[in-house]
Order: C-alpha cells, then sequence, then structure tokens
C-alpha cells in the first residue's frame, strides 16, 4: 500500500504564467507548502485575496515529523476549515508517565480545563495533518476561491524590490520569472530564501543527535505519553514513547553527540535499540526513521520589505513541548489579517510592524521554554545532571518535585504583552487570562462555542453591557456580540472574562485577541481602540 | 516585599551542622552532591518566595548587594 506521503497531492501542471512574455505579477506568493505555507494560502484564499503557493515537490511531509498539535493552532485550523477532521482522526490522550532508571517515578493526569470545543492538544501525523490541509485547498478551489498549488516549483532566486518581490522558478520543463506584490516565506528551517537575501539565522545548537523511529506495532501499550530519563535501554540518554493513529507509535532515542548518523539510521542498528526498548517479543514494522540536532534560534527580524517570513524559516525551535507547528500557524494566524486591511487600503504597511514585535515576542518564548526543557533532558554539565536526577529521585516520593520534571512543557499561545496594538487594560478586575494582547480562550454557550462566533473579523464582545450593534472607525466596521452572564450556566464566561468585574466590554482582533477591554461601551475610547488596534494610534 | 534572613536564624546552630555533616557521613563524593542537590530542592521548596530565592541565589554566590 503507499503512504500518503508517496503520493503526489499536488503534481506539476504547467502555468500560463511560464508562457507570459514579460513576468506576471501576482498580489501574494507563498513558497513552501508545508504546515505554515498551507495555513497561510488558505486563510489568505478565505479572504478573497488571490494567493499561489509555490513548493519544490509534490507530496505532503515525508514521514510524521510533528505529532502534537495543541488547542490554540487547532482553533486557528478551525477558523481555515480544517480542525475538525484533524480532531477526529487524532488520538487524545491524558496519562503521561515518567521513568528514571528502571522505575516509574510518578505519573501525571493532564486533566485539561472543561468548556473547550477543542482538547488540549492531539497527535496525528504530519502528512495527515498537511493532507487535510490540502483537501481544504481543493474545497476552497472547487468553490472557485483565488488559491493555486504548484508542485515541483523550485524558488531558485528571490530579490525585494521595493513595491514588489522578483523570483526565479525551476519547474520540470524549466525556468520562469514571476513577481509578487508580497512574498511570504514558509520554506522550512533551511529557508533557501533567507539564504538567498543573506539574512541572518542565529541561536544554540544543542549538541546532540535523537533517533526518531515511527513504528507500526500491535502493542498492548495504553495511549498514554511515556517518558524516561536514563532507562536501562538506553543508558545516560532519555526516551520518549508516544501515540499516533493507526497504530503508529513515535519514539525517541537520545543518542549523545559522538555518532555515526549514517550508521546508526541503518534497520539493523535501529532495530535492535528498538527491541531493546520494547521487548523481544512485541511485533513492529519501521515507517520512518530519522536523525536529528536540535537548534533553537530565529531571525532578527521577520520582514525585509515585501518579504514576510513565517513558520520555521523564522524562527526554530528543538521539539521538546511542541512548538514548532503550533507557533508557526500562529505566525501566519498574526499575519493574514493585517496583510488584508492593508490591501483594503485601511491600515498603512506600518501595521506590519506590529508583526515582526508579536510573533518575535511569541518565538522569544517559544525558544525559552524549549530551551529549558532540553536542558533539563539532556544536561550539559555534570552539576546541571546531579539536579536534574535530584528533581527526579525527589519526584518519586515527594509531590513538590513533580512540577519541576520538565519533558517538553504544553504549548500555549502568548499573550502579547505591551504590543503597541493593545489598549490599556481598563478592567482592572478583570481575569488576567483575558488582558489585552490575550488571545481569547474558549467559551461554552449553550450548544455552540464563543470562538466560532468571532471568526475572523473585529468583534465588540459586550457582557452585561449595552453598545451599539455596529462601529464604523477608520474603515473598519467592528460588530457586536451580546452575551450575558444571565445565559451561562457553566459561570464559564464569567470566570474566563469578567472575574470579580460586573460587566465588561471587549474589542477582539480577527485573530481572536483581545486588543481592549473596559467595563462599559465608551464610544471616544473603543473608537481610539480601535484605531490603535490597525497601528493608526 | 520580604527579606532573605541573612542574620544567624537557627538555635542550636552546632546542633545543626553536627546533624548536617552526619546525613554526609560514610557517602561517596557523588551520593554526598546528590544529597546536598536534593537538600537545596527541598529548602527552595519550603521557601517558596521566588524574590527570596533570588537573594539567597545570590547570598549563595557570594555576590554583595548594590
Ligand atoms: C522530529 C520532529 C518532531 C516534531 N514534532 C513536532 C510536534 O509534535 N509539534 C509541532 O508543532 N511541531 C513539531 N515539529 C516541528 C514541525 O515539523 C515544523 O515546525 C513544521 O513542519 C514547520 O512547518 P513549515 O511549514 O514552517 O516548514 P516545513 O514543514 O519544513 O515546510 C517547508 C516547505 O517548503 C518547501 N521548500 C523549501 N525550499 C523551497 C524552495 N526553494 N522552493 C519551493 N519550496 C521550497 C519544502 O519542500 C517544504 O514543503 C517537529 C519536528 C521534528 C523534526
Amino acid at each position: 500500500m503507499n503512504k500518503i506521503f508517496e503520493i503526489p497531492l499536488y503534481a506539476y501542471e504547467r502555468s500560463p504564467d511560464q508562457d507570459a512574455d514579460t513576468p506576471v505579477r501576482r498580489k501574494v506568493v507563498v513558497v513552501g507548502a508545508g504546515p505554515i505555507g498551507l495555513g497561510a494560502a488558505i486563510d489568505f484564499a478565505q479572504q478573497g485575496i488571490e494567493v499561489v503557493v509555490l513548493d519544490d515537490n509534490d507530496k505532503v511531509s515525508f514521514g510524521s515529523r510533528a505529532v502534537c498539535y495543541a488547542k490554540r493552532p487547532l482553533e486557528i485550523l478551525d477558523r481555515l476549515g480544517c480542525g475538525k477532521p484533524m480532531v477526529d482522526k487524532g488520538v487524545e490522550w491524558n496519562i503521561g508517565k515518567v521513568f528514571f532508571d528502571e522505575r516509574q517515578v510518578y505519573q501525571f493526569d493532564l486533566l485539561p480545563e472543561d468548556g473547550h470545543e477543542f482538547p488540549a492538544f492531539i497527535n496525528l501525523q504530519q502528512y495527515y495533518f498537511e493532507e487535510y490541509m490540502v483537501n481544504r485547498v481543493r474545497e476552497l478551489q472547487a468553490a472557485g476561491a483565488p488559491i493555486e498549488i504548484r508542485g515541483n516549483n523550485k524558488v531558485l532566486k528571490v530579490e525585494e524590490k521595493g513595491d514588489h518581490a522578483a523570483i526565479l522558478v525551476d519547474t520540470p520543463e524549466g525556468q520562469y520569472d514571476l513577481e509578487a506584490e508580497w512574498l511570504i516565506a514558509c520554506d522550512g528551517a533551511t529557508s533557501p530564501i533567507r539564504g538567498m537575501m543573506g539574512l541572518d539565522f542565529v541561536g544554540r545548537i544543542f549538541e546532540d543527535n535523537f533517533l526518531i523511529a515511527d513504528v507500526i506495532m500491535d502493542a498492548e501499550f495504553p495511549t498514554e505519553r511515556w517518558f524516561w530519563f536514563d532507562p536501562p535501554f538506553n543508558k545516560g540518554q532519555s526516551a520518549l514513547l508516544h501515540k499516533q493513529p493507526d497504530g503508529v507509535w513515535r519514539i525517541d532515542l537520545q543518542l549523545g553527540w559522538d555518532i555515526d548518523k549514517e550508521e546508526e539510521k541503518k534497520p539493523e542498528n535501529v532495530i535492535p535499540r528498538l527491541k531493546a526498548m520494547l521487548g523481544d517479543d512485541v511485533e513492529f514494522e519501521l515507517e520512518w526513521v530519522s536523525i536529528y540536532t536540535f537548534q533553537c534560534r530565529r531571525m532578527e527580524t521577520f520582514r525585509k520589505g515585501r518579504v514576510l517570513f513565517a513558520g520555521d524559516a523564522a524562527h526554530q525551535v528543538s521539539p521538546f513541548g511542541a512548538r514548532g507547528a503550533n507557533s508557526g500557524l500562529q505566525d501566519t494566524d498574526n499575519l493574514v489579517w493585517k496583510m488584508k486591511l492593508i490591501f483594503d487600503g485601511i491600515a498603512d504597511e506600518s501595521l506590519l510592524d506590529s508583526y515582526d514585535y508579536e510573533r518575535i515576542y511569541g518565538a522569544d518564548e517559544n525558544i525559552m521554554n524549549s530551551s529549558r526543557s532540553t536542558d533539563f533532558i539532556t544536561p550539559k554539565s555534570d552539576m546541571s545532571r546531579v539536579l536534574r536526577d535530584a528533581v527526579l529521585d525527589l519526584s518519586e516520593v515527594h509531590e513538590f518535585a513533580r512540577p519541576l520534571v520538565n519533558s517538553g512543557r504544553l504549548s500555549v499561545p502568548c499573550t502579547y504583552d505591551g504590543s503597541p496594538l493593545n489598549s490599556a487594560d481598563a478592567l482592572l478586575d478583570g481575569p488576567a487570562r483575558t488582558r489585552p494582547g490575550s488571545p481569547c480562550p474558549d467559551v461554552p454557550l449553550g450548544d455552540d462555542f464563543l470562538l466560532p462566533k468571532l471568526g475572523d473579523k473585529f468583534t465588540l464582545l459586550t457582557i452585561d453591557a449595552e453598545a451599539p450593534e455596529s462601529i464604523e472607525e477608520s474603515g473598519v466596521t467592528v460588530t457586536r456580540l451580546a452575551l450575558s452572564t444571565k445565559n451561562d450556566p457553566t459561570q464559564m464566561l464569567k470566570e474566563r472574562f469578567l472575574g470579580d468585574a460586573e460587566s465588561g466590554v471587549y474589542l477582539i482582533r480577527p485573530d481572536q485577541h483581545v486588543a481592549a477591554r473596559r467595563p462599559s461601551f465608551d464610544e471616544n475610547l473603543i473608537r481610539a481602540a480601535i484605531r490603535r488596534a490597525i497601528g493608526k494610534e | 516585599m520580604s527579606d532573605l534572613t541573612l542574620a544567624p536564624n537557627i538555635a542550636g546552630a552546632d546542633d545543626f551542622y553536627a546533624e548536617l555533616l552526619a546525613t554526609h557521613e560514610g557517602l561517596s563524593k557523588s551520593d554526598s552532591d546528590a544529597l546536598n542537590a536534593r537538600l537545596v530542592l527541598v529548602l527552595a521548596n519550603h521557601i517558596g518566595d521566588r524574590a527570596i530565592l533570588t537573594q539567597a541565589l545570590a547570598a549563595a554566590a557570594l555576590k554583595s548587594e548594590e
């Protein structure tokens, strides 16, 4: 049987652009059909903006790579029309076990918070993730949306020209020139475009190698995450076992720095390692094996004129805590509505400075978290190992030490504190989790949920407060969503948006982040907050 | 905000010190290092206050305060 990652999903087809006498200028060109490029393109197409995606091959991610997707990206994907099939296919887990040496030191239950439409996260192979996104592209095309994926279109050259980018593309039928009013570079961690433009990518390399194996097995292991520090089958190193759909299991084995990667990747070397871990009697088949070295780094700035960088091209983290694809989707979620306002003549290009501010803020937070996990999992000095082992030994007997065990922290979206688009917090008794800059948490509303009602437009959420049904300011239409705590049987609306306040008025951005909040409607202040949220104040 | 106590605070200082040494008695260097590390974590958790812990780290590093 062919795996989905072996089938061309967007096979090369000749485009009329290849036969044009002068280079055709497209509105938006996205380079890279990975999760981030596809996410950007779907978002543009849903907003009615013409978009062309160029990718140097014609298939989804080879092998799985990312397996864990967190709530916030799933909510974003739901807005993009492909979150639900992912959740339906994905595996959910709540129990994690931590082993040290030969013992299980403790187990935990994530006890995810109630009242969210989407789970805290799911496990799903990256190839399915991308396949569902490609399906969504096809659905949009069938509905007449201006979106196109060009497979086997490899970008060879990019030049930023002030009001456009000039692109040289290679195809199986030769090269052609193309222009983009705006180019979104989602060409992955090795971003050739970054290189072509001579841009930096600095940070920290972790001198360690990990063997990543996806195995298919009919095993009795429960749907739990098992993490080993210094196990007998991988002395001095770490190991992880995680379930994916279709009986596929993700195994990560830390190998250390001084190894021969090509040797280690050979099945005759991989299989004995896996047998030592799984036991001799477990039957399994290798689906995909790879060896990785991890890095934590980001670009100095994510924008160079008409070229914007997103996803792994802009920032790279170690996989502990699953922040790569998860945070990349938040990049384009942040970017596309801003570009739409610029295209509509409502905002100035300077609004994109806030993309840089907000997503660099997010990238730094992710890099910090994933560096900390990596430092715990792979101690880099004698004393950091002594302290790490002390935490693990204590965690077996004393509960206090368990929060210090860091085998990867769940990816959560960041609050854009200090963003130039935020207005000062005026709901002083309000909960900290919904302060300006925060992504709105979901809330159950009868049979429905809050986030789908916010959608991708500016919203004025009023809770037990009066306000006009709609406000026009500087070309932006803000529509009211009126809710009441009288109709809040779970009290979650009150808990998540009011706290000790009696009433609240929230200005919410198209990416569902809070721009401003106050106890009641004040026309002048809300108008000022709208102008500020579009970079006009 | 409270401050880290750096004035003498242990009644029976000699007793405590003897008990500390006794706990390490007979341990190899690496077992002693491990014990010290666990002790630091137990005490740090008891203190809990993040600001005090920062002051304690600086005091232990023999950094004089500005
Ligand atoms: C072992 C491992 C485990 C991981 N686990 C997780 C996890 O659990 N959760 C998570 O969120 N993330 C995880 N990640 C990270 C995740 O895989 C990446 O963050 C994600 O794939 C980034 O998406 P992207 O679209 O930015 O880049 P990519 O997926 O790398 O896509 C880049 C695309 O650009 C194309 N391209 C490159 N150069 C050119 C060119 N010159 N012209 C045209 N096209 C080009 C490539 O073909 C590719 O399709 C993991 C990564 C690894 C390696």
